[in-house]
């Protein structure tokens, strides 16, 4: 299972990298997009919306089903990534360069309370049992 | 314990990523869902169906008991090999399971049944039969297995993989059938494209299903099985109807008989049905993906009443957008816009006429 060691992981699934600007990049995990299989279509927040940390900002659906994205940390949306609305299918092929939105985090600080990629196998590794 | 079919462990050889469909053990995909579509679409694809039920209905007048027990009339059978699709209903009109009837000879007819229903199918016409037929055997087939190769090019590749097979099937019609040694090859599926469902015995199954693989037909899962079924406008059993739905809300009207003199269980409580709803395609034509239980507003919907609902939703590969099957008032016309709902948004769909896709081809 692919979990780039740079990034930072919620429980949620979703990859977290911060950037020299003081911005975050947000995408789901390689474990999401394997679970929900070929993804037809993705919903994204629009710049300029703030953000409290966990709120449902983005949905992406899948042949299968459709899933909730949630914000990682409190922030507004700088830029959202609207390639993907005419290609989802790009989270298949690459989850962690095929990213979501991006976010100027209220706190920067709060980057320490995401998962590192250790904790973030942990927690694979637990919902597997 | 999950329930597996024979072709279990040559299913997780292939990748398969497994789910429980019903308690049976399924494959979902073996990589890629939207390619399975694709390949059963333009060429050939497999799925195992074993899950399903073989029943066998043998002894003295197999005829008369099914022409009280289903709801299509099997007097439409007369040539050998001929198969019917029909609805199995509650004396009050509710669906028991949808299935299909070979008619084999006088003393033999065969059904296929669903995974989910076969209990309560087996109790239902055994219970008939003690009423009605005790001279016929029910006889439930689970030493068969079942795999449906679908696709324009399904069936050159089953003739590759069975000697003598092109001889005695190509000239059958949609819906006959034939038997060719130990397997029994019928010109049906759930796709919409042509094809064999093939009934052999379990043990020749996963030696059957490698060959198959070998002459280039691609291993396909309920994922696709499920996308292909409803651009295709076909029923599925749970989904799109149950036991307190009946065939005229749910699209199959086609498949009941009311003309007839004849009297199946059922048949007065449909003839009193009020009819105030019906099953139709939608083409969603904002963005999004429809979803089954989302609800459907129409401008003929009744303060207080229950309203629309998709009953199968889903994104179509072949249009490149979502579709659905939904059950919403019999006043709403072909070509009407309706809303549904969509999470916190109302999304328009058109309401079209099913099938989506035959044959590799749009319709919609």
């Amino acid at each position: 299972m692919s979990i780039p060691s740079q990034l930072k992981y919620t429980t949620s699934h979703e990859w977290v990298k911060a950037e020299s600007d003081g911005t975050v990049t947000v995408g789901i995990t390689q474990h999401a997009q394997e679970l929900l299989g070929d993804m037809v279509f993705v919903e994204l927040p629009k710049v300029g919306r703030k953000l409290n940390q966990k709120e449902e900002c983005a949905v992406v659906e899948s042949v299968k089903a459709a899933a909730d994205v949630y914000s990682p940390l409190a922030g507004e949306v700088v830029a959202a990534n609207s390639e993907l609305e005419s290609a989802p299918e790009k989270i298949n092929q690459d989850p962690y360069t095929a990213w979501l939105f991006k976010l100027k985090l209220s706190n920067v600080a709060d980057l320490d309370n995401l998962l590192d990629a250790k904790a973030y196998a942990q927690v694979l590794e637990n919902e597997a049992h | 314990m999950l329930k597996m079919t024979p072709l279990n462990q040559a299913h997780r050889d292939m990748n398969a990523k497994m789910v429980d469909f019903g308690g049976w053990d399924m494959p979902l995909h073996y990589g890629s869902q939207l390619d399975e579509h694709h390949k059963v679409r333009r060429d050939a694809g497999m799925f195992d169906v074993s899950h399903m039920l073989v029943v066998d209905i043998e002894g003295s007048d197999v005829r008369h008991f099914l022409k009280r027990l289903v709801a299509n009339n099997v007097d439409k059978l007369t040539l050998p090999g001929k198969a019917l699709y029909t609805c199995m209903l509650t004396p009050q009109g509710g669906i028991i399971d949808d299935l299909i009837i070979y008619f084999l000879t006088e003393s033999w007819f065969r059904l296929v049944v669903n995974a989910g229903t076969s209990d309560k199918d087996i109790a239902w016409i055994t219970q008939q039969r003690d009423n009605l037929a005790p001279q016929l055997q029910v006889k439930p087939r689970r030493d068969l297995a079942m795999i449906a190769v679908q696709g324009p090019n399904a069936r050159a590749k089953v003739w590759q993989v069975i000697p003598g097979a092109q001889a005695v099937t190509e000239n059958l019609k949609q819906f006959q059938s034939a038997i060719v040694e130990n397997y029994f090859i019928a010109r049906t599926g759930y796709t919409g494209e042509d094809g064999f469902e093939i009934i052999l015995p379990a043990q020749d199954a996963v030696d059957f299903w490698k060959k198959l693989y070998a002459v280039g037909v691609a291993p396909a899962g309920l994922g696709a099985r499920d996308t292909l079924r409803l651009e295709a406008g076909m029923n599925l059993y749970g989904q799109d109807m149950n036991e307190t739905t009946h065939p005229l809300e749910s699209g199959l009207t086609w498949t009941v008989d009311l003309k007839s003199e004849r009297d199946f269980i059922g048949k007065q409580a449909l003839l009193d049905a009020p009819n105030d709803r019906q099953l139709v395609g939608l083409l969603l034509l904002d963005k999004g993906v429809l979803r089954s239980h989302q609800p459907v507003i129409t401008q003929h919907d009744i303060a207080g009443s229950a309203g629309g609902e998709i009953t199968s939703g889903g994104f179509s590969p072949t249009l490149n957008q979502s579709i659905a099957l939904a059950r919403i008032p019999s006043q709403t016309a072909i070509g009407e816009t309706v809303q549904v709902v969509v999470r916190d948004k109302q999304l328009a769909a058109r309401v079209v006429k099913y099938p989506f896709v035959r044959n590799g081809q749009a319709l919609v």
